[in-house]
């Protein structure tokens, strides 16, 4: 395999990163896939319940009742990484876990958790997004460049005309 | 019905992002990134909706729901108040999500400490 | 003496003459745990953070080192130490509390081998009598520094290792009882180009088998001259690769028993370690804990133990450079009791 990349490595460390790559254990994708199928829809599947509850005894209509919904989904993510519990779940879940936006939550608190030694302004204040923060900047930027494109080709949608 | 198709769409956002972990060796960070990116991209072109329609909370609990939460903002104040929508209106509809996230961290952090 | 060219042979016999050993909960539930002096049931070892917990570890297994060693810490000419704290903070932060003369050094995970043979160079040419020298590393603080936070979901691959909580320390002195140390490669930087901080085996395989290729070239001996050779934090992919290696450079690996500290310290079985145990303290208590009781039983008369370390940062990892390592050999006989 050639490519630009490859081409900076000297003969010896080409020939040892092949060696490398075949000696690797490979990923049990398969299990893996399955696994984050099973967390993931299950995760969603309690999504669905705490929402039904919402819409049924909460009187939410079905277009609101999506924000308390996350709100529940955090507090559980929040609940379980205190508990050491959501890392070991991980392990197993992988994209099942970290995915729904229980994944995000988990970023935040055990970041927050983590940094608390460093104190609750620049320890928990400063590196909660650590981990969550690409999240937040690339959604925005990409929302931003949607937002323009719609802007240009439906001009119907306001402003200029 | 609801329940099952939250489970499976649920469950099939995560297996491609299995996938990106495991064939594309994409980090957690850059799998997220990229899912929330396309829930923008989906968002913009109106099919998220119908896609949470019809999924229920298999489509709504995914990161992607954020990136068309996102973009769903910024279109609602676009057709309001025009181009300086686009920026202002971002957060409008998503912040159960991000704030809830910080509050209870910045709590569980205050009360609890890691196990490792 | 320097012999061939980056290896020094003693020729006072600088001798261990008290070490210690002082490791975490998780090490303390695997096969070699009746071989370490401390086992502390708490991760965070009673500590308000997992770097003082990691500086704990360390100045208790100091402190008995010093007292295996029949001496006190005044008497201790220099300390030297390294972990895998940004600026060594365990390490200092221990120093200090000796409160004797330090020399701060960093091997990523080939830091104990390191020490222990600027330690025996310092005492073979009279220019001490008694040196401290130790590693130490923690899982939880390594995690939060190099990867995610502790609680932080991410799936391990199964070339991932697991950082050893642990701290080794070791007295040399200009002889008197103990296993003597016979000679030490210093290894050049290696770096073969590889990317993933999750697969540091394979990294530093080619370092390991540099550093011990360096070892026999430079003193002409033959690997049936020691009873093991023991590389610190390969473990399984890089241990895997490294017999690749020997074999594509005919070195008669085979002539000997060839293992490897993060191999040994897990049980694969029941400890969820993926490829194995990492870490400065790997090496070290691996070493000072189950291959010095093997010494002193006579089950081994001569050994080489070759540490090694991967010498990225998170900085250097996100900056998309590679992964450049390292790997030190020491030799030790005898302290047969």
């Amino acid at each position: 395999m050639s490519n630009s990349k490859m081409k900076k490595l000297t003969p010896t460390q080409q020939e040892y990163q092949k060696l490398a790559l075949a000696k690797e254990p490979k990923r049990p994708l398969l299990i893996n896939c399955w696994h984050a199928f099973v967390a993931g829809g299950t995760i969603c599947l309690i999504g669905q319940v705490v929402q039904t509850a919402f819409i049924k005894w909460g009187g939410f209509e079905q277009k609101d009742a999506g924000n308390p919904t996350v709100a529940v989904m955090v507090i559980l993510s929040t609940i379980l990484t205190v508990l050491g519990v959501y890392d070991k779940l991980a392990q197993w879940a992988g994209a099942g876990s970290a995915v729904p936006v229980t994944g995000f939550a988990n970023t935040m608190s055990s970041a927050a958790l983590e940094h608390k030694s460093e104190g609750m302004v620049l320890g928990v204040g400063g590196k909660m997004f650590k981990v969550a923060g690409p999240v937040i900047v690339f959604g925005t930027v990409a929302a931003f460049i949607i937002g323009i494109l719609h802007w240009v080709f439906n001009p119907s949608m306001g402003g200029m005309v | 019905m609801d329940f099952f198709w939250a489970f499976v769409i649920g469950g099939l956002i995560c297996v491609f992002g299995q996938i990106c972990f495991d064939v594309f060796k994409l980090s957690p960070a850059h799998t997220a990134t990229l899912l929330v990116v396309l829930g923008a991209i989906v968002g913009g072109l109106g099919l998220y909706e119908p896609f949470i329609e019809f999924a229920g909370a298999g489509a709504s609990i995914p990161i992607t729901s954020f990136g068309n939460s996102l973009v769903k903002g910024a279109l609602g104040e676009l057709k309001i108040h025009g181009l300086v929508g686009v920026v202002t209106g971002i957060f409008e509809i998503t912040s159960a999500g991000i704030s809830s996230a910080i509050i209870f961290s910045f709590f569980a952090a205050l009360i609890f400490k890691p196990k490792g | 003496m320097l012999q061939g060219h980056q290896t020094w042979v003693f020729q006072n016999q600088p001798t261990i003459s008290g070490t210690a050993t002082v490791v975490g909960p998780f090490e303390g539930q695997g096969p070699l745990s009746n071989d370490f002096d401390i086992i502390h049931g708490d991760l965070s070892v009673g500590q308000k953070s997992w770097e003082k917990a990691e500086r704990t570890l360390l100045e208790e297994a100091n402190k008995l080192a010093i007292e295996n060693a029949g001496l006190t810490k005044e008497q201790i000419n220099f300390y030297l130490g390294g972990d895998l704290m940004d600026e060594i903070i365990s390490s200092s932060f221990a120093a200090r509390t000796l409160a004797v003369p330090f020399l701060g050094i960093f091997g990523a995970c080939s830091t104990a081998m390191e020490g222990l043979s600027l330690a025996s160079l310092i005492i073979d040419t009279n220019s001490a009598n008694y040196v401290l020298a130790s590693a130490c590393s923690h899982n939880a603080s390594a995690e939060k520094q190099f990867r995610y936070p502790t609680e932080y979901g991410a799936q391990k691959p199964p070339t991932a290792q697991f950082t050893v909580t642990g701290a080794g320390s070791a007295v040399v002195t200009k002889g008197g009882k103990g296993p003597k140390v016979l000679s030490a490669t210093i290894g050049r930087v290696i770096d073969m180009g590889l990317k993933d901080p999750f697969n540091m085996g394979a990294a530093m395989a080619p370092a390991a088998v540099d550093t011990i290729q360096a070892h026999f070239r430079d003193l002409k001996l033959e690997p049936s001259y020691y009873d093991l050779i023991v590389t610190g934090d390969l473990a399984k992919v890089g241990y895997e690769l490294a017999l690749e290696l020997f074999k594509k450079h005919h070195f008669p690996i085979a002539e000997t028993q060839y293992n490897d500290c993060g191999m040994m310290i897990y049980d694969y079985e029941t400890q969820d370690v993926q490829a194995g145990g990492s870490g400065c303290g790997c090496s070290a208590v691996v070493t000072y804990g189950h291959l010095f009781k093997k010494l002193r039983r006579g089950d081994y008369k001569r050994i080489l133990v070759v540490a090694t370390g991967a010498l990225l940062s998170p900085l250097s990892f996100q900056q998309g450079e590679s992964i450049p390592c390292i790997a030190h050999a020491v030799a030790i006989e005898g302290g047969k009791e």
